[in-house]
């Protein structure tokens, strides 16, 4: 494969002497970014649906089932409306900011994904800080909601945008602190070498010595992308569509796009930090093991997360809103102590050196 | 010129002109958000350098959190412009001896003498195992320890002061007690009582 390659670019080279090793090297990243955003974009498109029939069986309820053979079309129909809709652009907002900020809010939710290992060795780019690189673009993802709020120039939007912002610099903490833990285990911030080292089955997975971490990265994380029951920011009975409220047509989807992007990079990170990345559940099980050899890890990692994903649309359709006040006091005075305490308790687990992880 | 040179000239570009244009900007939040853009230039620029580390915290901290931050409390200032500039002439001479001061002392190190390529040659290539923050682990923790954990304590201090100076005292005003919220029941609200019906009394 290498050397095909190798020997096209080599021939392009001799017809177009610009044509350099280079360039070639642009040319690939360029086809392993397209090959992860179309099918990101296409499971984010499907992710809506799936959302709106598991919800609507858990109330008793069909969902969409009109738009082709079992609403399998719908999400394809509902990119066209939004796509042909008109723009409405609030009198007196700020016209700029306010077409940059859904660009500032899919960007970041796009590119944290560069990092993401799908299997051994499979990933865009090998970043020895790759924990730190998505805990850091991640969280510019919020200056598109605050610029949203901001620049509509009204109401409501601005309520949502003040609520995201504290919430998501103080959750932004509890998830550092908990991923603190993660790195003290792996002795690592390379997710790469994170995934690597929970190799041997479900015992050496992180989320056995870090099972209250691993409950609070995902509550976390479902307040990090503004999903039910914490979508204060949102909160249609509060403050009506909170920072949505002025954008329609494509700028709303574009919003729509970031939000799903999100909760389906949360979902694969949870698996790749605690439930052992792209490797098999059955290693080291004997027969099991050899019987499902043949599966690539990239199934095992979507087939893990795809049980994360699931777990939203449950906690959605389950619980009911919090109140704003009670999130924050969730955050700071609930988790942190535990993500602190927690620290320390690995930090003497790794001393004692106990189980399949800190030997 | 290689191509990293344009990559970093178009870098630098950006980076005066974002910082230039923070300056200059009538409006606040758009200045911060120029501050942002100039914070990412700056990164972009350390990662040129092979400290990525350093690039990646600064986006961490600053952009992701500092900046938000600033975001937030412009969104609820309420600043009126005409007094800001009212008293713009009585400021001048002032901000003119500290411009001044900041020019001198910029020109004496950025001037000859400490910088420049003979006096600091410019840093080897590392190979793609080299880990920056590894090394940098390893200074921090074994030479600089001591530094390092007085700089912890002082921000712990810090932290501290600012919680006590904000904090109100109970006796002047009202607080939730969210967990006594959060415990109350049915029976705590509502009291059933059961009251002889009038009509059953006439049969």
């Amino acid at each position: 494969m290498m050397e095909l390659w190798q020997s096209f670019v080599l021939g392009v080279h001799e017809m177009m002497p610009w044509f350099d090793g280079n360039i070639a090297n642009i040319v690939v990243i360029l086809i392993k970014a397209m090959a992860l955003i179309m099918p990101l974009l296409l499971t984010v498109a499907y992710f809506t649906y799936v959302e709106r029939k598991v919800i609507g069986y858990m109330q008793l309820r069909i969902g969409p089932n009109r738009v082709g053979p079992k609403g399998w079309l719908q999400p394809i129909a509902d990119a066209l409306k939004l796509m042909t809709k008109e723009i409405i652009f609030p009198s007196k907002a700020n016209i700029y900011l306010f077409l940059l900020a859904p660009i500032l809010a899919i960007a970041p939710a796009i590119a944290v994904w560069a990092v993401i290992p799908f299997d051994e060795g499979i990933y865009i780019t090998n970043l020895d800080v790759s924990l730190l690189y998505v805990l850091a673009i991640g969280s510019i993802g919020v200056y598109g909601i605050i610029l949203a709020g901001w620049a509509s120039n009204s109401k409501y939007p601005l309520l949502g945008a003040l609520r995201s912002a504290s919430l998501l610099v103080s959750y932004e903490i509890v998830i550092g602190f908990a991923l603190v833990t993660v790195v003290m285990i792996a002795g690592s911030v390379n997710l790469n070498t994170i995934v690597a080292d929970q190799q041997g089955g479900i015992i050496n997975w992180y989320f056995i010595p870090l099972f209250p971490m691993m409950i609070i990265f995902f509550i976390s994380a479902l307040v990090e992308t503004n999903r039910a029951p914490f979508d204060v920011v949102e909160g249609e009975s509060e403050i009506v569509g909170g920072t949505h409220v002025e954008y329609s047509g494509m700028t709303f989807a574009v919003f729509f796009l970031a939000e799903y992007a999100n909760m389906i990079l949360m979902a694969v990170l949870a698996v790749v930090m605690f439930f052992g990345g792209w490797h098999s559940p059955f290693e080291g099980l004997g027969i099991l093991e050899s019987t499902f050899a043949w599966v690539p890890g990239i199934i095992w990692l979507l087939l893990k997360s795809t049980f994360f994903m699931f777990l939203y649309l449950w906690v959605r359709a389950t619980f009911p809103r919090f109140r704003y006040d009670q999130i924050m006091r969730l955050s700071w005075k609930v988790f942190l102590p535990i993500t602190i305490v927690w620290i320390f308790v690995v930090a003497l687990m790794t001393q004692l050196q106990i189980g399949p992880w800190f030997s | 010129m290689s191509s990293e040179q344009i990559i970093f000239y178009i870098l630098s570009f950006w980076f005066i002109a974002s910082s230039l244009a923070m300056i200059f900007a009538r409006n606040a939040a758009k200045a911060v958000l120029f501050l942002v853009l100039g914070f990412f230039s700056a990164a972009s620029i350390w990662i040129l350098l092979e400290a990525e580390f350093l690039a990646i915290t600064l986006i961490l901290v600053y952009v992701g959190a500092v900046m938000v931050l600033f975001l937030f409390v412009i969104k609820m200032l309420n600043i009126d412009k005409s007094t800001l500039r009212a008293k713009f002439a009585g400021y001048l001479p002032l901000g003119l001896i500290v411009a001044l001061i900041i020019i001198a002392e910029m020109t004496l190190v950025l001037g000859g003498a400490q910088f420049g390529l003979e006096i600091m040659p410019s840093p080897e290539r590392h190979g793609a195992d080299y880990s920056n923050i590894t090394v940098l682990a390893m200074q921090l923790y074994t030479t600089y320890v001591y530094p390092f954990e007085l700089a912890a304590v002082l921000l712990l201090i810090a932290i501290i002061a600012a919680i006590t100076l904000v904090r109100k005292k109970e006796s002047t005003h009202k607080k939730q007690n969210v967990s006594e919220q959060v415990n109350v029941r049915a029976k705590d609200r509502v009291r059933l009582v059961t009251i002889a019906s009038p009509s059953k009394e006439k049969k």
